[in-house]
C-alpha cells in the first residue's frame, strides 16, 4: 500500500474546498489525487490491491451536517442522507413498508458487517469487481485506458451482457442502485459550482470508448442525499437476487420490480436488472411490453425477452441471458402475488 | 448432552470440550504470525505475472528507494542454498530464486524486507520483471501438455489396480454405463494466512510457521540451508486451518530464513491470500472415465476407472484415488489406469482426502447412474454389491460397517419418503431431490513418539510433536492420558507443534489420533508399570496385592481386591517427585527403519490397502436433500444426514465436529468451489474469497451426524480409525444424485452451477 494523506473535513463545504484545491478538474473522480472515503469497504480494498492510488483521502465521516445521517420521509419522498449506513436503511421499518424493494435490495447485499460500515452514496458508487480489473498485472481499459480488456476473451462468467462495449464488459455489481434507477431516484450533489440535482439514471455512464469514466461526477462533487419518490404503488415492489450461494455473493442476475396494478392489469411497471449490465440498468422495453397487460407467465416472458433483446453474450456468461429472463419472470410473478 | 456433544455409544469416549476452546474463542491462542519474535522486520513477496518463460531482468531500484526498505532477496541470492525437494515434506522441487526459469503463474521472483509491512508491500508492488515469455499450457485441453502414466511416479501410487478380465466382462454385461466426470482445481484457503517468521541466534535458527509436519520441516529446512538439523527449530502451536496446505514446506521458508540472516534480525512474511494461490499447493483438477457393467439382477461384473490429473512440469504429484474406488464394491473384474498431465502450473498437493474426494465423487455419481439404468433403488444397488473381501487382493476388511451406516442414515433422513421418479417431488416453486453416496477413507497409522510426565499431585504433561490443526488432537491426546493415568482432564496439559518435542508424523492422512494416541497410550502404560511395580513391591502401599489386577482412577492405584493407594502416598514411598516416560510407537508391520525415519522427518504409513493381513478403511453413508427453484434453477441444500463408523471414537464432540465440517465442505465442492484459470495465460483468475466461493452460514441448514458404533482391534492399539477426511468424501456425489432426482439433469462436472441447470 502506498503512503497517502488522510484528512477529516468538518463540513461539506470544507470537503468540497479541499477536494477542489487538490483535484485536477480534468481527472475522473476515480483517478484524482484526492478522493472521498466513507465506509472504506470498496476504496480501501482497491488501495491495498494497487488499483486505486489516491494521494489524499478525505474521510467524510466527520462532516457535521446532521441531514447526512438521516432518513426523512414525507410528501411522497424518501430522502436518504448520503452517510446513512446500508444496514440502517435496510432495517428502517417505514422504508420497508412504503417500498420493500429498497429494503430488500439493501438487505441482500454484502454481509451484515459490511452493511454496517458502507454508506449509501458510497454503495452506489462502488466500482466493478471484475477479476481482471482487480489485479493490476492484467490489461484493463477501465484501470489503464488503452491497455486492452483481458476479460473479453478471458474467464468472463460474471461479466455483463447488457450495456457492453468493445472496450469493457465489466459488470456493475450493486443492488441498491437497481432499486434507485427503477424508482426514478434523484441524487443531490454539492460541488465547487454549488448544489445541484441529478437524475440517478444519469449518474453512471456506459463504458463505450471510455470505460475509465464511470460517472458524471466531478472529482470535487460530494453526493449529500438520495431522494426516492414513493406512492401507494411502491408497496408492491420487490427485489429478487439470484446468486451462487445463499448470501454474501454478487448477483448473477437480479431484478428490481415495482408494479402499479389495476386489478390484474398493469398500469405501469418499473423494472431494473442487476448482475447482467455494465451500469445500473433500467429495462424500459420490458416495462413497455407490460403496459396495459394482464400479468401472467406468458406476458412476463414476453417482457423478459424484450429486456434481453440486445444482450451480447461472451464465452462464459451466455447463461446470463436465460437466467436474467427467468429471474425477471419470477420477480414479476412474485411481485404480482404480493399481499399489500 | 446436546447436539454438539452427542451421548457416547459403545466404544466411544466422552464429548469433553476442547482443552483449548476458550483460548481460541477469546483470541488468546497464539498463531504463528501472532507470536512475539523481537525486533521483527517485515517481508513481502513479489511474484511472476507469466506462467512460462524466463526472467531476463529484474528492476529493483524503485523498490529499494521506498523509505524503510532494508533489503531485497531475489534471483541469485539463494545460490549457496540447496534447492527444495519435491516429496512429503517439500511442496515442489522448484527453487524460485535459484533459477530464472518461470514454471508457473505467481512464482516467487523476489522478497522485500522493510521496517514496516506497508513499506515491504509497496516495494514488492514496485518490482518489475522483463520476461522472455513462452506460450503456456494451462490444463487438460491446452496444447503442449505431456501425458504419462502415473503408476510408479509416486511411492503412494505404485500401480494401477486391476483384477479379472474387464473387457470381456464389460462386453457381455446386460446393463452398462460409460461416462465421464470431472473435478476442478481447488485451493484450501484456510482462514489463517500462510506465514513464515524466522530468526537466528548465532547458528540457531527458529521458525514460526503454521505447519502439519514440524519434524519433517526441520530436517528439510536444515538440508536446504546446509546446517545441522539440531540447530533448527520449527514452532507451530496452533494452526488456523490446514487441510493439507500446511503439510509440505514451500520454498518461502528457506528464503525468509536467508533474509533473516542477511538483515540480522527476525523477518516475518505473511503471504497475501492472492499470492497463496501460486505459492502454495492446491487440489489438482481431475477427469474420469467410468465404465460399469452389471447383470439385470444388479450384480456388478465389470468396473473400469480411468483418471487424468493435472500436475506441474517438474513434479509428478499423483492424486491416484483409483486405489480406493477399485476396492469399494464387489465388482468381479476391475481395470484402473491413472495418467498425469503435465502443464505450466504450480505443483498440486494434498487437500482433505486428496485421492478419495475426486475419485469417489466420480464412482458414486456413476453408481447412481447405474442404479437408474437398472431401475433399482441406489441403496439396494450398493447392498447387492457389498463385498465380503476386497476385490483386488482378496484380503478381508479389518471391519466394514457400510451397510449399517446406510441403514441408520436412511432411517434418520426419511429415505422411504422418497418418490423414485425424477421430478416427482415438489414444494411450491421448488423441485425437491434426494440423493445418497458412500464415503470411504483408508485407515492408516504411523510411528510416533511421546513423553509423559506425572507428578505426585496428579498433574500430567503430555509432549508430542504433533499438530493442533483444528481437529482436536490436543484434546483427545489429553483424554487418553487422563483415562490411562486416572486423573481428571483438567490436570492434563498437552504440548504440541514444536520440533523440539518427541517427533510425530505429518498430520495428514487422518493418522494423527491413531498414531498420537497409540504413542501416548504406550508412554502411559510405561508409567503405570513403574507405579504398579512400586505399589505392590516390598514396602509398597499395596504390598500383598501382587496378584490383583491394578488400574488407575481418581489419582489412585486401584486393585480389584478392593485396596487402593493414593498417588501422593506412592510417590512418597518411591521417594520421587515426578515420573517421566518416553515411548516410541511403531505400528505392526513397520520396517526396521521406521523409527529412524520418524526422527528423520519421514512418516511411514501403515494400513489402508498396504497391509498383508487385511485392508483397513473407515466408511460412511451421506444423504442430501436439494431444492432447485423451478424458475431460476439455483440449488439449495436444506438437509444433510451422514452416518459414519470409524472404530473407537475418542471424543464424540470433536468427531462430530470434524465430520460435520467435512460434509459442509462437500457442499462447497458440489456447488461452489473452483479455482478458475485463464486458459490463454495459465493464470488463476479468482484469487480471493470474493470470487473463490465457499459455503456461508446461510447455505447450511440442517446437518445431522450419526456415529455408528464399531470395534476394530486390528487397526492400531488405540482402535481408532481416522475420520478427519472421511466426511467430505461422497457428499458431492450425493448432491449430484439429488440434483438429478429433482431435475432429470445429470451433472458430471463439478461444481454444479446454475448455468448447468438454467439452459
Amino acid at each position: 500500500m502506498r503512503p497517502f494523506v488522510y484528512e477529516r473535513p468538518a463540513d461539506v463545504s470544507a470537503a468540497v474546498a479541499v477536494a477542489s484545491r487538490f483535484a485536477d478538474q480534468q481527472d475522473q473522480p476515480t483517478k484524482a489525487d484526492v478522493q472521498f472515503i466513507a465506509g472504506a469497504t470498496n476504496l480501501a480494498d482497491y488501495m491495498k490491491l494497487g488499483v486505486a492510488k489516491p494521494k489524499r483521502l478525505l474521510d467524510l465521516n466527520a462532516l457535521r451536517e446532521p441531514t447526512l445521517r438521516q432518513i426523512k420521509i414525507g410528501d411522497g419522498i424518501i430522502r436518504f442522507g448520503a452517510l446513512v449506513r446500508m444496514g440502517e436503511a435496510a432495517d428502517n421499518d417505514d422504508v420497508r413498508r412504503i417500498c420493500p424493494l429498497l429494503s430488500e435490495s439493501l438487505k441482500l447485499a454484502a454481509s451484515g458487517q459490511i452493511r454496517n460500515m458502507a454508506s449509501l452514496a458510497g454503495n452506489v458508487l462502488q466500482r466493478t469487481r471484475c477479476e481482471y480489473f482487480r489485479e493490476t498485472s492484467w490489461p484493463c481499459n477501465k484501470r489503464d485506458p488503452g491497455s486492452g480488456c483481458a476479460a473479453m476473451e478471458g474467464f468472463n462468467r460474471q461479466h455483463a451482457v447488457l450495456g457492453t462495449s468493445d472496450g469493457c464488459i465489466a459488470t456493475y455489481h450493486g443492488d441498491f442502485a437497481q432499486a434507485l434507477i427503477a424508482l426514478d431516484a434523484t441524487v443531490e450533489i454539492e460541488g465547487k459550482r454549488g448544489a445541484r440535482r441529478m437524475e440517478f439514471a444519469k449518474l453512471h455512464r456506459l463504458p463505450g470508448d471510455t470505460p475509465d469514466i464511470e460517472t458524471n461526477l466531478a472529482p470535487d462533487d460530494v453526493i449529500v442525499a438520495i431522494e426516492v419518490p414513493f406512492a401507494a404503488w411502491s408497496r408492491r415492489s420487490h427485489y429478487l437476487k439470484i446468486r451462487d450461494r445463499e448470501s454474501y455473493a454478487f448477483a448473477l442476475a437480479s431484478a428490481a420490480v415495482a408494479l402499479d396494478l389495476d386489478g390484474n392489469m398493469i398500469r405501469h411497471a418499473r423494472i431494473a436488472l442487476g448482475g447482467v449490465a455494465t451500469v445500473p440498468w433500467r429495462a424500459k422495453a420490458a416495462e413497455e411490453a407490460l403496459q396495459g397487460k394482464t400479468l401472467d407467465q406468458e406476458v412476463a416472458e414476453t417482457a423478459a425477452d424484450a429486456a434481453f433483446a440486445e444482450a451480447q453474450p461472451r464465452r462464459y456468461n451466455a447463461f446470463k441471458i436465460p437466467l436474467g429472463k427467468r429471474t425477471l419472470v419470477r420477480a414479476l410473478l412474485e411481485t404480482r402475488d404480493m399481499k399489500v | 448432552m446436546n447436539q454438539a456433544a452427542p451421548a457416547p455409544k459403545e466404544n466411544m469416549g466422552q464429548p469433553v470440550p476442547r482443552i483449548d476452546a476458550r483460548l481460541k474463542v477469546t483470541g488468546q491462542a497464539g498463531y504463528s504470525a501472532d507470536l512475539a519474535a523481537g525486533n521483527v522486520a517485515y517481508a513481502a513477496l513479489a511474484t511472476s505475472t507469466i506462467a512460462k518463460g524466463a526472467i531476463q531482468a529484474l528492476h529493483l531500484d524503485r523498490a529499494r528507494a521506498v523509505p524503510g526498505v532494508l533489503d531485497i532477496v531475489s534471483i541469485g541470492d539463494m545460490d549457496q542454498i540447496e534447492k527444495p525437494k519435491f516429496g512429503n515434506t517439500g511442496a515442489s522441487s522448484i527453487g524460485p530464486l535459484h533459477d530464472k526459469t518461470v514454471f508457473h503463474d505467481g512464482q516467487i521472483i523476489a522478497l522485500t524486507i522493510a521496517e514496516s509491512f506497508e513499506a515491504a508491500e509497496e516495494a514488492a508492488m514496485l518490482i518489475e520483471a522483463d520476461y522472455a515469455q513462452e506460450n503456456p499450457s494451462a490444463s487438460f485441453d491446452s496444447q503442449g501438455t505431456k501425458i504419462e502414466p502415473a503408476a510408479g511416479k509416486s511411492p503412494m501410487y505404485k500401480e494401477d489396480a486391476k483384477v479379472g478380465d474387464f473387457d470381456s466382462a464389460y462386453a457381455s454385461a446386460e446393463v452398462k454405463i460409460d461416462q465421464k466426470y470431472s473435478t476442478p482445481t481447488q485451493h484450501h484457503n484456510p482462514i489463517e494466512l500462510f506465514s513464515t517468521t524466522a530468526w537466528w541466534q548465532g547458528d540457531q535458527l527458529t521458525v514460526h510457521e503454521p505447519s502439519q509436519n514440524v519434524t519433517g520441516w526441520k530436517i528439510e529446512l536444515a538440508r536446504q540451508l546446509k546446517i545441522d538439523p539440531a540447530n533448527v527449530r520449527i514452532i507451530s502451536p496452533y494452526v488456523g486451518g490446514a487441510f493439507g496446505s500446511k503439510g509440505p514446506m514451500t520454498a518461502r521458508t528457506a528464503i525468509v530464513a536467508v533474509a533473516a540472516r542477511r538483515v540480522g534480525r527476525p523477518v516475518r512474511c505473511v503471504v497475501s491470500r492472492m499470492q497463496a494461490f501460486g505459492t502454495q499447493t492446491y487440489r489438482a483438477e481431475t477427469r474420469h472415465r467410468i465404465r460399469i457393467g452389471a447383470g439385470k439382477d444388479g450384480h456388478i461384473t465389470a468396473f473400469a476407472h480411468e483418471g487424468w490429473e493435472v500436475t506441474s512440469r517438474p513434479d509428478p504429484y499423483v492424486v491416484g484415488g483409483a486405489s480406493a474406488t477399485a476396492r469399494m464394491y464387489n465388482y468381479g473384474s476391475v481395470l484402473t489406469h491413472v495418467s498425469l498431465v503435465r502443464a505450466d502450473r504450480n505443483t498440486p498437493g494434498y487437500m482433505r482426502s486428496p485421492p478419495e474426494t475426486p475419485y469417489v465423487y466420480a464412482l458414486e455419481n456413476a453408481m447412481d447412474e447405474m442404479a437408474v439404468a437398472l431401475g433399482m433403488d441406489p441403496i439396494e444397488f450398493r447392498r447387492i454389491n457389498e463385498p465380503q473381501k476386497e476385490p483386488i487382493g482378496g484380503k478381508p476388511f479389518s471391519s466394514r460397517s457400510l451397510l449399517k451406516c446406510y441403514e441408520q442414515a436412511a432411517r434418520a433422513f426419511g429415505w422411504s419418503r422418497r418418490e423414485a421418479r425424477v421430478g416427482s417431488m415438489r414444494d411450491g416453486d421448488w423441485l425437491v431431490g434426494m440423493g445418497c453416496a458412500t464415503a470411504i477413507y483408508p485407515t492408516a497409522v504411523a510411528p510416533c513418539a511421546a513423553r509423559i510426565r506425572l507428578t505426585a499431585d496428579g498433574q500430567v504433561r503430555v509432549q508430542c510433536g504433533s499438530h493442533e490443526i483444528g481437529t482436536g488432537v490436543r484434546t483427545v491426546a489429553g483424554q487418553m492420558a487422563a483415562e490411562r493415568l486416572g486423573v481428571d482432564l483438567d490436570k492434563v496439559s498437552v504440548e504440541m507443534g514444536d520440533s523440539a518435542l518427541p517427533p510425530a508424523p505429518v498430520s495428514g492422512g487422518s493418522i494423527s489420533t491413531a498414531s498420537v494416541c497409540s504413542a501416548v497410550l504406550k508412554a502411559c502404560d510405561a508409567v503405570r508399570q513403574k507405579l504398579f511395580a512400586a505399589a505392590v513391591g516390598e514396602g509398597g502401599p499395596l504390598a500383598g496385592s501382587g496378584n490383583a489386577k491394578l488400574d488407575m482412577a481418581g489419582e489412585k492405584i486401584v486393585a480389584d481386591d478392593g485396596k487402593s493407594a493414593a498417588l501422593s502416598d506412592l510417590f512418597k514411598t518411591m521417594q520421587i517427585g515426578a515420573i517421566e516416560e518416553y515411548a516410541e510407537f511403531a505400528p505392526r508391520g513397520s520396517s526396521p527403519e521406521a523409527l529412524k525415519k520418524l526422527y528423520a522427518g519421514e512418516s511411514e504409513f501403515h494400513g489402508g490397502d498396504q497391509d498383508q493381513d487385511s485392508v483397513k478403511y473407515a466408511f460412511g453413508a451421506e444423504f442430501v436433500e436439494v431444492r432447485v427453484n423451478s424458475h431460476t434453477r439455483e440449488v439449495r441444500v436444506p438437509r444433510l444426514v451422514g452416518a459414519f463408523a470409524a472404530g473407537r471414537i475418542m471424543n464424540t464432540r470433536t468427531a462430530r465436529s470434524q465430520l460435520m465440517g467435512g460434509m459442509i465442505w462437500g457442499i462447497g465442492q458440489a456447488l461452489h468451489e473452483a479455482t478458475e484459470i485463464d486458459q490463454r495465460h495459465a493464470r488463476y483468475v479468482n484469487r480471493d474469497l470474493q470470487d473463490y466461493l465457499v459455503p456461508v452460514n446461510a447455505d447450511i441448514k440442517e446437518v445431522e451426524v450419526i456415529l455408528v458404533p464399531e470395534i476394530d482391534h486390528e487397526v492400531n492399539p488405540a482402535g481408532v480409525k481416522g475420520l478427519g477426511e472421511l466426511g467430505n468424501v461422497g457428499t458431492a456425489a450425493a448432491v449430484a444424485s439429488a440434483v438429478y432426482h429433482a431435475t432429470g439433469k445429470r451433472i458430471r462436472d463439478l461444481p454444479i452451477r446454475i448455468e448447468d441447470l438454467v439452459t
